[in-house]
């Protein structure tokens, strides 16, 4: 079967000028609720379900493809400019991208968040389009046993990346983890205090917007009568060359990252933001910007959470397996025109699909083309005089948690929660590590648990399969080097002194 | 207007709460005649947008929206400790006679779990509305071909079982295999269970042979059931269900009924007129075509019943559901 002739056919007809109404109606719509933290594509979907009774099917499913992909870009856009995550995905974003902005390279941030969500939309849908009609069942093979694995080496490559202070950097993870035994997901209430609203856990994007937004907001405020008023420069409005020469590494490198987690039934679009930032901030020609501001950090992970977004449709639409919350409300809608996702589903219905497939390529276009000559206008947001500016992002802030599951009880943990994000600007802890603890720590439990019930306690499960066995010998592999090094400093160390000594 | 007014209300307020509040601040309410289509009431759901109570209440609410039953009705997602949250705000709500909640079996374990002191049977029954029939599913080559093969090596070792479900302890999924266990002469501490978030990752553990057997309502499995990649060897009602070829369990020889029921409920207090008159517009919504539609489209059966015949069954659940619980260590 030639999947590219296929394809070649569905654009033609998802480019009826009414099926592009409703690509960009998705787009904008995703882009506005990605912008919204706590809002996510998700929950947008639920809410206009209710479509799938009115609107023809291909329509339908264009629209929500749009929201989808919208929603992954979203996100990036408040995390560079307001240090307010929209989505879990692009808390990483938020680490270089809004250093990028303070230092008047917000348009280049967003610019290369488009491009990358542009590159690695458009590389994972034609991976998609290639194989989600072949794809055999490899991904449900994946048991538990391998994604322990996998986060295991997650939370390794963190660890090593903690930054200049381990000891700060472990601070920081082990409160991630503590904040992430909150609730009864064990079946025991654990750090709930007896109070019902903490019994589902804290969600990720309130602890991320606590940390991120309402921590530097109240850290600003703090020093507001005694810092100099900083104007922030407004810069070049597009990428230079050398911004295009740092970034479409990244952009390569998180597509890589982020396709396989997407199409793995448990791999989600967090791991591979971490990966991404991780391995740009190793392979970068200019490690001292990390932390300062630098391009591939943002370039890396905003590529790695689109391209999981086109992961995710290949189990959905291969073997009907929805991995995320969106594609399970996208299957659902699916199955309301009678469409059942699954091995026949490019027989049965196969110039629907190529429709939908097509439709992505579309949405990604739009988002390029929406959004990036949008870039320095939102820039120019950062030139409101700080204390409105503060005010915007923490209504913003605390409307996002609010509207998480509509409790005040959130906002309350909000503040909480950005107290300590406060205080850890003051004592110097890293931010990164404790959000990835509140991610991965439940994650790699549950899996944990999941594996040992489903071999009876023997612990040898852990071991007995094959992604599991490459994951823990990558591992060894990394400790060993790094065990070398430190070895080799020491002697280094104690050379040099024994020199100064002599 | 492509969709009804309630959503579009729910997102619009949610994208610009702030022009909403300003608005709603400047006109404020008001309040018709007290006809009923002008009557205004709030629905509560336990779970989040896009859930089974989500699903079902939003399309209850639409129906007494469009037929004229009602006039709007104002939709708020309690989310909380599987719906324990929402139930203790029923409770609270002592005489509110514009207050209806949606909730189901889940809602009856997770007060259990979550060592709440709410009970579903402190509150004024409405009406029971939909049902949805449990499976026992296996992957196409498992050794199990009917529910003896499986009973006997369950039997056998109860603990080499592994069995996996869509919902954490306290819910459908996970009673059904314990009520299944303690039906079958099987101590329910010995199943082995183990709890998937929801269909999904259920459905790939069942792909992937990761599970011996699956417990779950049938409707996420539809297409691995028609293209044979999953089989069920039987059904949890009274009755075998016309879309999918299998016995039930009490053709099979197990004395088992199990369903994962739906229902509405009021807050306690409220006086027998005002509840009468919540029953008749229940009553009044299942009646109409609108309602049987949305049943068919969603997959669910009928199972309505109201006022004090629901009241019966809602406590035999809870204490039902509370023995099973208690059994396990989880009450």
């Amino acid at each position: 079967m030639d999947s590219l002739g296929l394809l070649a056919d569905g654009l033609a007809s998802a480019a009826t000028p009414q099926n592009l109404l409703y690509a960009v109606l998705g787009v904008l719509l995703g882009t506005l609720v990605g912008v919204l933290p706590g809002i996510g594509p998700a929950m947008t979907l639920a809410l206009l379900f209710p479509i799938t009774y009115a609107v023809p099917v291909d329509s339908a499913l264009i629209m929500f493809a749009g929201i989808y992909y919208g929603g992954m870009y979203g996100g990036s856009t408040t995390s560079i400019l307001l240090n307010t995550p929209g989505e879990s995905s692009s808390v990483v974003t938020a680490i270089e991208g809004n250093k990028m902005a303070k230092a008047g390279r917000a348009s280049q941030a967003l610019a290369t968040a488009a491009i990358g969500s542009f590159v690695a939309g458009t590389i994972g849908t034609l991976l998609l389009v290639l194989l989600a009609p072949t794809v055999s069942e490899w991904v449900v093979e994946l048991g538990a046993p391998s994604y322990v694995a996998i986060l295991l080496l997650a939370l390794l490559a963190v660890s090593a990346a903690l930054g200049a202070s381990k000891l700060r950097g472990f601070i920081s993870l082990f409160l991630g983890l503590t904040i992430g035994l909150v609730g009864t997901s064990t079946g025991q209430a654990r750090l709930t205090f007896d109070q019902p609203l903490l019994a589902d856990g804290i969600d990720v994007v309130i602890v991320a917007v606590a940390i991120f937004a309402i921590g530097e907001a109240l850290w600003v405020a703090a020093h507001l009568r005694r810092a100099p008023l900083e104007i922030t420069p407004v810069g070049q409005p597009w990428m230079s060359r050398s911004d295009w020469g740092r970034s479409w590494k990244p952009w390569l490198r998180g597509t890589a990252y982020g396709f396989p987690f997407g199409a793995m039934p448990a791999g989600g679009a967090e791991v591979p933001t971490f990966l991404s930032y991780l391995t740009e901030k190793r392979l970068s020609k200019h490690p001292e910007e990390f932390g300062k501001g630098a391009i591939e950090g943002v370039a890396g992970p905003e590529a790695a959470n689109n391209a999981s977004a086109a992961g995710t449709l290949v189990p959905l639409l291969a073997i009907g397996i929805p991995t995320t919350a969106t594609a399970a409300i996208i299957l659902d809608a699916m199955r309301s025109y009678g469409i059942q996702p699954g091995p026949q589903l490019f027989d049965n219905n196969g110039a629907l699909v190529w429709t939908l497939l097509a439709s992505l390529f579309i949405a990604n276009t739009l988002l390029l083309v929406l959004n990036l000559p949008l870039a320095p206008v939102w820039a120019k947001l950062l030139r409101i005089p700080r204390p409105y500016l503060y005010a915007g992002i923490l209504f913003f802030a605390a409307l996002g948690s609010y509207s998480i599951s509509f409790e005040p009880f959130d906002l309350l943990l909000l503040i909480v929660l950005g107290l300590l994000g406060l205080a850890m600007r003051r004592f110097g802890l890293p931010v990164l590590p404790l959000i990835v603890g509140v991610i991965l720590g439940p994650d790699l439990e549950g899996k944990l648990t999941e594996a040992l019930a489903l071999s009876g306690g023997d612990v040898s499960t852990l071991w007995s399969e094959p992604v599991a066995v490459v994951c823990y010998v990558v591992l060894a592999g990394i400790l060993a080097v790094l065990a070398v090094n430190a070895v080799r400093r020491r002697r280094s160390a104690t050379s040099t002194d024994q020199e100064v000594a002599a | 207007m492509m969709f009804s007014r309630h959503r579009t209300r729910g997102l619009l307020a949610l994208v610009v709460a702030l022009v909403v509040s300003l608005v709603a601040a400047g006109c404020g309410v008001t309040r018709g005649e007290d006809s009923p289509d002008n009557r205004r009431l709030r629905m509560m759901i336990p779970n989040s947008p896009g859930g089974g109570y989500d699903l079902t209440g939003r399309a209850a609410a639409k129906v007494m929206e469009d037929q004229d039953i009602t006039g709007r009705f104002e939709i708020t997602n309690v989310i909380g400790a599987s719906g324990t949250v929402a139930m203790q705000r029923l409770l609270n709500e002592r005489g509110a006679d514009d207050l209806l909640m949606l909730m189901g079996l889940g809602v009856v374990g997770a007060t259990y779990t979550n060592d709440s002191r709410a009970r579903v049977s402190d509150a004024t029954p409405i009406a029971s509305v939909v049902e949805e029939q449990e499976g026992l599913l296996v992957p196409a080559d498992s050794p199990f071909e009917t529910v003896d093969d499986l009973v006997e090596a369950w039997k056998d070792d109860p603990r080499s079982i592994r069995v996996g479900g869509g919902s954490s302890p306290g819910g459908p999924d996970h009673l059904f295999p314990m009520q299944l266990a303690q039906a079958i002469g099987i101590d329910p501490t010995d199943v082995n269970y183990i709890s998937y978030d929801g269909g999904g990752p259920l459905t790939s553990a069942l792909l992937g042979s990761k599970i011996d057997v699956g417990t779950s309502g049938l409707g996420e499995f539809a297409g691995q059931i028609e293209d044979g990649s999953l089989r069920v060897l039987a059904v949890s009602g009274a009755e075998r269900l016309d879309t999918v070829d299998a016995p039930t369990l009490t053709e099979s020889g197990v004395d088992l009924v199990f369903t994962n029921w739906r229902g509405i409920l009021a807050p306690p207090d409220i006086s027998e007129a005002e509840r009468d008159d919540l029953i008749e517009l229940v009553t009044r919504m299942h009646a109409t075509d609108e309602w049987k539609d949305a049943l068919r489209r969603n997959g669910w059966s009928d199972n309505f019943a109201t006022g004090d015949e629901f009241g019966r069954f809602l406590r035999e659940q809870d204490e039902r559901v509370a023995s099973t619980l208690k059994e396990l260590g989880l009450a």
